[in-house]
């Protein structure tokens, strides 16, 4: 029996998977701390809690997400861009492309067909198109970040944000507010605005299916299906596991090569 | 003869009154919600400082993004139009004009005359622009005005890795919680600032002598900064913050002589 583990620290969030012999033991997600070795050892310490293991039973341990050199207890650290790939993968064995949106970046990453990385591209300059941009609309209108999918489907008639900016997008919002604006329609123009930043994004490297959203924001269905209408391809929806786990999951299976002879 | 231009920006509005080609008065206020409203409160200031009355003024231009709000000029120009011309008035030898707003930047090259030859402008991030001052001064408690005497106590170099606002935000507060002092990251700030709106001037080819206008032109430490940037010397603007204003004001002296009704 070998068990290995994959731990993701975000800006936002940080998670944690154990697998066991290629099958998923347990997950956490937690909110990130100040600290991101702190939020390793939270995260990771909460999953082997669950699972009834000690860090003794991990033969393997892959770090991954901006705060992954800070991880002390890893045997590695890998690429988001790699893990996300991977971990997309085993999510859905078809994608070809891999749009993941984080806390505060957004990538889009080409596969081969047999999952390789082709080409990718990323954003962690400009606040606009991250998960970071939802944060604060969601904070300016008064709903919890997890609500502004359900919020946006409601929509009667969504507003159109003026500008990408998250700053001028942000008084344009504010603006909408006092002019009485309903917030499901203000929500829809968010996550549509959202969309559309991925969407330029994502179209830079070509984008070819099978689809899929990785990272917090996939749960999001205003913006998965306003990107949808961008892009014009169907994005599927992941159903093996939380979205949110595929940096992770996809650590804990390139921790799972390494335990069985797999190159460092 | 008596004209006026009225520049109403996203966070000043801007009187000025000329007569006789000399500027009688002028005057800024904090913009209102209402462009309409701060034009004519800072137009009525200007009026009553020149000691004339309203009906005195032969012809009124108006400019900046409330332009179109305001109901008692006689005709509107662009503000990259109207800060080119003010600047070459103000400093005959300016040809490249930098001029930071509350929300844009922009860069203009000008011939002698005060005539627009090239510009760039921003106004789709708000990093460049004096929002970011703004934005960084509210996050720190401390007035927008002060951020200039402050960053003169700098003694030690920082540097923001963040060129959005929201990320430098973020980032702003971590060296605050590190214990940094307010004084280097304010310089910092300055020059997080000044960098993006240097590299959009490049895209022009910055011309000697270079000015700067705006109201963040008054701020001393953005002032440097900016020097820093560009690699150049800045010729200062004697009245940076109503350039716009003035800039209007002349092309209605123009209007005036042209027998324009």
């Amino acid at each position: 029996m070998t068990r290995v583990a994959g731990c993701d620290v975000g800006s936002l969030t940080s998670k944690a998977v154990i697998m066991e012999d290629g099958r998923v033991l347990e997950s956490v997600i937690i909110k990130s701390k100040a600290r991101p070795w702190e939020s390793a050892d939270e995260v990771m310490k909460q999953a082997l809690g669950k699972a009834g293991l000690s860090m003794a039973d991990i033969k393997f341990c892959v770090g991954t997400g901006y705060g992954r050199d800070k991880i002390t207890f890893v045997n590695e650290a890998v690429s988001e861009i790699a893990c996300h790939g991977r971990g997309a993968r085993w999510l859905l064995p078809t994608v070809r492309t891999v749009i993941d949106i984080g806390g505060q970046d957004c990538k889009a990453v080409k596969l081969d067909d047999s999952g390789n990385m082709l080409k990718f591209i990323t954003n962690d300059k400009c606040a606009s198109g991250t998960g970071r941009f939802l944060e604060v609309m969601a904070k300016v209108l008064g709903v919890e970040l997890g609500d502004l999918g359900a919020l946006s489907v409601k929509a009667k008639s969504p507003i159109t944000l003026a500008s990408a900016c998250t700053v001028w997008a942000q008084a344009d919002v504010i603006q909408h507010l006092n002019d009485k604006v309903p917030v499901e329609d203000i929500a829809a123009g968010v996550n549509a605005a959202m969309a559309s930043r991925m969407a330029t994004l994502a179209n830079n490297i070509g984008v070819e299916r099978d689809v899929c959203m990785t990272g917090g924001v996939a749960k999001n269905d205003g913006v998965v299906s306003a990107l949808e209408k961008l892009l014009g391809v169907r994005i599927k929806r992941i159903r093996r596991a939380d979205p949110q786990l595929a940096g992770a999951l996809g650590a804990a299976l390139i921790a799972g090569d390494r335990a069985n002879g797999g190159k460092a | 003869m008596i004209t006026a231009g009225c520049d109403v920006g996203s966070l000043t509005a801007k009187a000025v009154i000329l007569k006789d080609g000399k500027i009688a008065a002028a005057e800024v206020l904090r913009a209102s919600a209402a462009p309409e409203k701060s034009a004519q409160q800072v137009m009525e200031l200007a009026v009553k400082k020149a000691g004339i009355a309203m009906t005195d003024i032969a012809y009124c231009v108006g400019t900046g993004y409330g332009r179109k709000h305001i109901n008692f000029v006689n005709a509107v120009e662009s503000e990259i139009a109207c800060h080119g011309r003010g600047a070459v008035w103000q400093v005959p030898s300016a040809r490249t004009v930098v001029d930071i707003g509350g929300q844009d930047a922009k860069a203009i090259r000008v011939d002698d005359k005060g005539n627009v030859e090239r510009y760039v402008y921003n106004d789709k991030c708000a990093s460049g622009t004096g929002r970011f001052l703004e934005i960084i001064a509210d996050a720190l408690d401390i007035k927008l005005e002060e951020l200039g005497d402050i960053a003169t106590k700098s003694t030690e170099k920082l540097t923001l890795s963040n060129q959005c606002v929201v990320f430098a935000e973020t980032e702003i507060i971590s060296l605050v919680s590190e214990g940094k002092e307010i004084a280097d990251i304010v310089n910092a700030l300055h020059q997080a600032v000044a960098n993006r709106a240097a590299s959009l001037a490049r895209g022009i080819s910055v011309e000697a002598d270079a000015v700067m206008t705006g109201g963040v032109a008054k701020n001393s430490g953005m002032f440097r900064a900016l020097e820093r940037a560009l690699g150049v010397t800045l010729k200062s603007v004697p009245d940076p913050q109503i350039n716009g204003a003035l800039g209007a004001a002349l092309f209605a002296q123009d209007a005036v002589a042209a027998g324009v009704k």
